[in-house]
């Protein structure tokens, strides 16, 4: 039996005040009026800095066909106010990016869980424990991001172009769109969805306990079955979340495949953040039957997760990139010029760091190893999700400061607070799992 | 020159796996093992050198890439100059993403089948050739272990009846 360790607890507490002290600090230095904005712009300009003044002309015209269409004013107070609104936006973007993205690792985590239930799989369920209870934060991560939305469709951010009326009222496409994209049936639908996840989480984690203390493996068949069928129902509800929570935040730009490249960021992400906790718990003498071979195989996951992640990104690219569609090759427009940094280094991150770190076989079974790219990898993620979200919220504005640090400091810690609490509360290892022994020999 | 060979047979890779961990200890040189499927991490239980043919799969997939890109750029840009998804720049370099599948597949081609024809040559394996296990039950639901005699027969037969061999011959064999 597990017991949450005084130290970690502190730890998460103060990673979750330096957060909180840091998310605060974002909303109160973000701008009220235009004038603040301008000069907020015009403090950074007078750095010297040419290279940003340089891009803002470049997307200019971006800013002011948005702009136009929203508010239908002249050039210049109409981009001082998209300005503002940039800004404005901003503490909003970091808070949504880092809630999301914690969200988005206890989900990964729980379709990887489904998946080894339905595949009634032999190696992993010594790790069973460890998944349910990353998967516990679902609750809390998921509840927080549904707030966000809430509070976006009660006009407390602009995050969402389209919640805005008076933006639909200017827009054709957007009018196209409406019977989908309209604030009851976008809450509606994160609703149901959550509900699904939330259930599923909890209904298996139940019958995962009862296995434990029962005579027979029914608990375990329910159990598959109701994994199997949680599958369908994941890849579906994971893929209209996709458009909905993130690609609806540039409501004119779609592509067809960006469920599945999302479902890849989140896979691979809660793979690594699982062999993390394995190996944290196994450095503190837990989970003794977990061996070298358990951390090589969630290894060549992360391996494998990868470069799937960049085939998806590299799909996704090289399509919009080929026909150069005016409406759709702005999404690349945009982060080409104005998230240069991120945007390339995230594919450094995400695909040639654990491509040439864990390419070789003996390295996945070298815990520093896993530990290292793990991190990068988690790093590179949360910029991925960055990359989706900043360039149509805050545009050339993005920074990673103070409120974008603080939110995912904060997120950490509830997230280690939550998942450790969930994991002090059964024990490690499952007792009458039909596949335990087979798990225990697991080598190879 | 002939020398005698013992050869354990076993039912199980589980069994075998154990049976050569249980020989290697007693400190015997095991010739070879013969089985009807590769099993998983026999050759570091066997003390066997690490396979090099990894070394030269990457060396043909540098190959392959490289034949990729001189073909491209000879077919799309000099040869014929092609406007890429009406992009006319006429530049490998800024055209390159269309080019990336292709350099992908025939890094893989090259990989793949040099390493296999790489593969059948250091296991001099060639069309026709007489097939060198010494039972022909090794390719259908047997593993051999073949260990050499060095007056310790009885030693050697009393071990791997012990490892859970389900038979033991004694053959002569000519090496090669």
């Amino acid at each position: 039996m597990y017991t949450f360790s005084n130290r970690l607890k502190i730890a998460s507490f103060i990673l979750m005040a330096v957060g909180l002290i840091g998310i605060a600090v974002g909303f109160i230095s973000a701008p009220s009026t235009v004038e603040e904005a301008k000069a907020i712009v015009a403090s950074h300009d007078a750095h010297g800095d040419s290279h940003a003044t340089e891009s803002h002309g470049a997307v200019d015209a971006h800013n002011t066909h948005e702009a136009v269409n929203a508010h239908g004013a002249g050039h210049s107070s109409s981009h001082d106010e998209h300005l503002l609104h940039q800004l404005q936006n901003k503490p909003w973007a970091a808070l949504y990016v880092a809630a999301f993205f914690f969200m988005m690792i206890a989900l990964g985590v729980l379709a990887f869980y489904a998946i080894q239930r339905a595949a009634q799989a032999g190696w992993s369920p010594l790790l069973f424990r460890v998944m349910e209870g990353i998967t516990s934060y679902l609750v809390p991560g998921g509840i927080i991001v549904f707030v966000i939305l809430v509070l976006s469709v009660m006009h407390m951010n602009h995050l969402f172009v389209w919640m805005d009326a008076d933006v639909v009222a200017h827009d054709h496409l957007l009018q196209g769109k409406k019977g989908y994209l309209n604030p009851i049936f976008f809450l509606i639908r994160a609703a149901i969805f959550l509900a699904g996840w939330i259930l599923y989480r909890e209904y298996s984690r139940k019958l995962s306990l009862k296995q434990d203390e029962s005579n027979d493996d029914s608990n375990f068949k329910l159990n598959f079955r109701i994994s199997a069928g949680f599958l369908v129902f994941y890849l579906i509800s994971e893929s209209i979340m996709s458009w909905d929570w993130i690609m609806s935040v540039d409501p004119h730009w779609f592509s067809t495949l960006f469920g599945w490249y999302v479902f890849a960021s989140m896979f691979v992400s809660g793979i690594t953040v699982i062999a993390l906790v394995t190996i944290y718990l196994k450095s503190k003498g837990h989970l003794e039957d977990v061996n070298d071979s358990h951390i090589h195989d969630l290894a060549k996951f992360m391996f494998g997760i990868s470069v799937f992640w960049t085939y998806l990104w590299f799909s996704q690219f090289m399509l919009i990139w080929y026909s150069d569609i005016p409406e759709e090759v702005t999404y690349y427009v945009t982060r080409i010029q104005d998230f240069k940094l991120p945007f390339f280094g995230m594919i450094v991150m995400n695909f040639l760091f654990p491509v040439l770190l864990l390419m070789n076989s003996d390295y996945k079974r070298v815990n520093w190893f896993v530990v290292m790219a793990g991190v990068v990898i988690l790093a590179g993620h949360y910029l991925d999700i960055f990359n989706m979200i900043m360039p149509s919220t805050v545009g050339d504005q993005w920074f990673i400061g103070i409120p974008e640090i603080g939110a995912v400091l904060f997120f950490a810690g509830l997230f280690i607070f939550w998942v450790f609490r969930a994991l002090s509360n059964a024990p490690l290892q499952p007792k009458r799992n039909p596949f335990i022994e087979e798990s225990r020999h697991f080598h190879y | 020159m002939a020398s005698k060979v013992i050869h354990a047979y076993y039912n199980d890779d589980e069994v075998l796996m154990h049976a050569v961990k249980k020989v290697k200890a007693a400190k015997h040189h095991i010739e070879e093992v013969f089985c009807p499927f590769p099993v998983h991490g026999l050759d570091k239980a066997m003390g066997l050198e690490p396979t090099r043919l990894a070394i030269t799969a990457f060396l043909y997939g540098c190959v392959g890439i490289s034949v990729a890109t001189l073909m491209m750029n000879y077919i799309m840009i000099e040869d014929w100059p092609q406007d890429i998804g009406g992009k006319p720049s006429f530049s490998y370099i800024e055209n390159m993403p269309a080019f990336v599948p292709i350099m992908f597949e025939l890094t893989v081609f090259f990989a793949a089948h040099l390493m296999v024809i790489t593969f059948y040559l250091r296991s001099r394996l060639w069309p026709f050739k007489k097939a060198e296990n010494p039972d022909v039950r090794t390719t259908d639901d047997l593993f051999l272990m073949e260990i050499e005699i060095h007056e310790n027969e009885s030693e050697l037969r009393e071990l791997l009846a012990e490892s859970g061999a389900v038979e033991i011959n004694i053959s002569e064999k000519n090496s090669h």
